[in-house]
């Protein structure tokens, strides 16, 4: 049974999504000139105190760059964007680059933990000791604007070898497993904001796992845009080496704005033989108001290599906000018997749009992937799923399943599917199941009667409808997620 | 007590209740039979408050409130129950997640403390087992999956744990075979008691054979147009409903 005309109009009703991480902190910065030519890029790469060998590559970036056109394939539309009038580096003012935790701006901690974001290991501590469960602790990097402020746990996550830092630290610590990784997964060359993120990103999180060491806590950057103006270009590279494995979290927020701000960035993830990585993201950037002003751009460019025998790559998202996200996690599976996944929960409401999904190309024999989205559409939201399963010639006995499904709130609102499917080899098995569905009346009704709100029961059927999904985050995650996926539907019925 | 006067509905604009006049008080349970397209239903969900079943006249005063002012959950919370004639599947929302959500909204609207994890489990174990119901249907989504008798055996498990003063039975005997109905049956009797009124909506005499009414209504063309002690049931079955202007087709 469809909505009735009630739950519609009431749906067309919404005037205001609360947006609760909406604040700005007043904090003095170190701001670059508004525009976008070499002397930015320059002027980033001093900043950086960066080798020659990275500028150059920036400026490579930079000069294809000048040469691409914004891809326009994607199920999306906004006014041509100004790319010079923007600021591609701020800081907090002090000085730039990772410090001890002591020396961060007080200001900045204030806005962490407005957030809920823990950056005092002793308050994580305390946190887990109070927790009746051996939940592990969680190891934060938190990118502030364009500038990492702090990352926690690092001394004890050094005992075990593991590199867990701010990206332009890497840069001068760890030059050569920058040098050798980064840009090997996702080239300068790629597409539009991966090729611009190249040349002006700023910061961002490594990490690098030695052999055969498991990971013992969840590694997590926090990212937060908050000056006016100012895009986020940061860039994540994780290495996984031989047997290694690890979790790593991803959060996002911004400042309410009225204007649009870009954010575009490019993760890259690389695992070695036998190696897993499992990158999880809850992306919750302001999505704009009601009326579909303001909110980020997420124009993001994430992919993974499973490059060694038997690697595993595994993407999680719960995308709630950005007013447009252009982002399609993939896994290229080199190695044979790699596995890929991609688990996605994508919600937009009001006048978000998301072009969203995957793209997996299976090169190594008995490469496997699973796909499973789960799109939720309310207001006058418009949803696609994009995604692209490729079997090369050589990947004897490959395997893909691929499952879609998309939930509708009220009649004004769309969800769309483009799956491309491209085999050249005989052997593969390829599946691809699709449906979409509406919260019914009938259920709206039922889950009332019973004493439930319709808000409530619409988070609760929602959630049901994502479970398959939420249930591959991280504990800690999975919790903040099933209230997110709650929030950000708030006022779509009722 | 529920005191239902001179009731008037509409659905889609086309009056299905056209007056009708109950009163049920603490304990008693009530029959209402009638032909198909009698407003059976419509009386259920009318007294339920779902959307798009107008009231457009008379009253129906609920332990002293307005019942009709109420939003469909404030009559849940105030302890109205409709067990449905077709139980919804939700799709991954696990019985227990729901019935716990359900249970903790009802009790936070009546100022009681929510029931944790562990109270919830204990109040769930005792209930399943005083209708010697299996855990096994708690891990289940809601009602997917669930046979014609293990839906309607949910929804007594739902009246089990919420504990309404007043429940509905739209039908409750559709879709049953014998062995089914009888089950069902003694669940909804072993809910009996001295504070909880039922309406128990039927086609068909055989669920009044195990459900067994202090009083019997017969509903037809939007009116009761007769009641009766639980013999009155036995009429029927024998005569059908042509007395009061249905066909025996119908």
């Amino acid at each position: 049974m469809a909505a009735q005309p009630e739950t519609v109009e009431q749906v067309r009703a919404v005037t205001e999504q609360k947006y609760k991480y909406g604040f700005t902190t007043d904090i003095e910065s170190d701001v670059a000139p508004k525009g976008l030519n070499e002397d930015i890029v320059r002027f980033i790469s001093a900043k950086k105190e960066e080798p020659e060998w990275l500028l150059e590559w920036r400026l490579k970036a930079f000069r294809v760059w000048q040469t691409m056109e914004e891809p326009q394939w994607a199920a999306v539309s906004f006014p041509p964007i100004d790319y010079q009038d923007a600021h591609y580096y701020a800081a907090p003012k002090k000085k730039a680059g990772p410090k001890s935790l002591d020396e961060v701006d007080p200001e900045l901690l204030k806005t962490y933990e407005k957030l809920g974001i823990p950056l005092r290991e002793q308050e994580i501590l305390a946190g887990v000791e109070g927790s009746e469960g051996k939940s592990p602790a969680i190891a934060v990097d938190a990118v502030f604007d364009s500038v990492s402020v702090a990352t926690t746990f690092k001394a004890k996550l050094e005992e075990m070898g593991i590199i867990f830092c701010a990206i332009s630290e890497a840069v001068q610590k760890h030059p050569d497993l920058v040098k050798k990784y980064l840009g090997s997964v996702v080239p300068y060359t790629d597409n539009y904001y991966a090729t611009l993120n190249c040349a002006v990103f700023t910061d961002g999180s490594f990490v690098y796992i030695p052999k055969g060491v498991r990971c013992p806590m969840e590694l997590s950057t926090y990212f937060r845009i908050n000056q006016a103006n100012t895009g986020q270009f940061e860039r994540t590279l994780i290495i996984a080496d031989e047997g290694a494995y690890v979790s790593y979290l991803e959060g996002c927020t911004a400042p309410q704005r009225d204007e649009n701000q870009l954010h575009a960035a490019v993760v890259e993830l690389v695992a070695l033989d036998d190696a897993t990585i499992k990158y999880s993201t809850v992306q919750n950037w302001y999505p704009g108001n009601a009326e579909g002003v303001g909110g980020i751009y997420n124009f993001v460019t994430k992919r993974g290599a499973c490059r060694g025998k038997n690697s595993k790559i595994s993407w999680t998202q719960v995308e709630t906000g950005s007013a447009i996200t252009w982002k399609y996690p993939s896994c290229i599976l080199q190695g044979d018997n790699s596995v890929g996944e991609f688990y996605s929960v994508a919600i937009t409401n009001n006048f978000q749009q998301a072009d969203t999904g995957t793209k997996m190309i299976h090169i190594g024999k008995n490469t496997r992937s699973t796909i499973v989205s789960k799109g939720i559409s309310a207001g006058k939201a418009q949803q696609t799923y994009r995604g692209l399963v490729k079997i090369l010639p050589r990947a004897e006995g490959a395997r893909n399943h691929t499952q879609c499904d998309s939930l509708l709130i009220g009649d004004k609102c769309g969800a769309h599917t483009v799956p491309y499917i491209e085999s050249r080899n005989r052997s593969a098995r390829i599946e691809h199941e699709a449906t979409t569905a509406k919260i019914s009346e009938d259920q709206l009704f039922y889950c009332r009667q019973r004493g439930i709100s319709e808000e409530d029961a619409v988070s609760l059927i929602v959630n049901g409808f994502c479970k398959e999904v939420l249930k591959e985050l991280p504990m800690e995650f999975a919790v903040e997620a099933q209230k997110l996926v709650g929030i950000s539907l708030e006022g779509s019925v009722g | 007590m529920i005191e239902i006067k001179n009731l008037h509905a509409t659905v889609d604009g086309k009056e299905i209740l056209k007056g009708v006049d109950l009163t049920i008080r603490p304990g008693e349970v009530h029959a209402i039979m009638g032909p198909n397209g009698a407003g059976k239903s419509t009386l259920s969900y009318v007294l339920a408050g779902r959307d798009g079943y107008e009231v457009t006249e008379g009253s129906v005063t609920y332990y002293g409130k307005d019942l009709l002012a109420m939003e469909p959950e404030e009559r849940a919370a105030e302890g109205v129950f409709l067990a449905f004639q077709y139980p919804v599947e939700i799709p991954g929302v696990g019985n227990t997640t729901f019935l716990k959500t359900a249970i903790n909204a009802i009790r936070k609207h009546r100022g009681e403390k929510e029931l944790d994890a562990m109270q919830f489990l204990k109040l769930i174990r005792e209930k399943t087992k005083a209708l010697g119901m299996s855990d096994e249907m708690l891990k289940r989504a809601v009602n997917v999956g669930f046979s014609g008798g293990e839906k309607k055996r949910n929804e007594t498990l739902q009246m089990a744990v919420l504990e309404p003063k007043f429940a509905i039975l739209d039908e409750t005997d559709s879709g049953l075979d014998i062995d089914a109905l009888k089950i069902v049956a003694e669940g909804v009797n072993a809910l009996r008691s001295p504070d909880r009124s039922m309406l128990v909506i039927t086609h068909y005499q055989r669920l009044l054979d195990y459900i067994v009414p202090d009083y019997v209504h017969v509903l037809a063309a939007g009116r009761i147009v007769k009641s009766g002690g639980k013999e009155l049931a036995l009429e029927l079955e024998k005569n059908g409903y042509r007395d009061f202007g249905a066909s025996e087709a119908a």
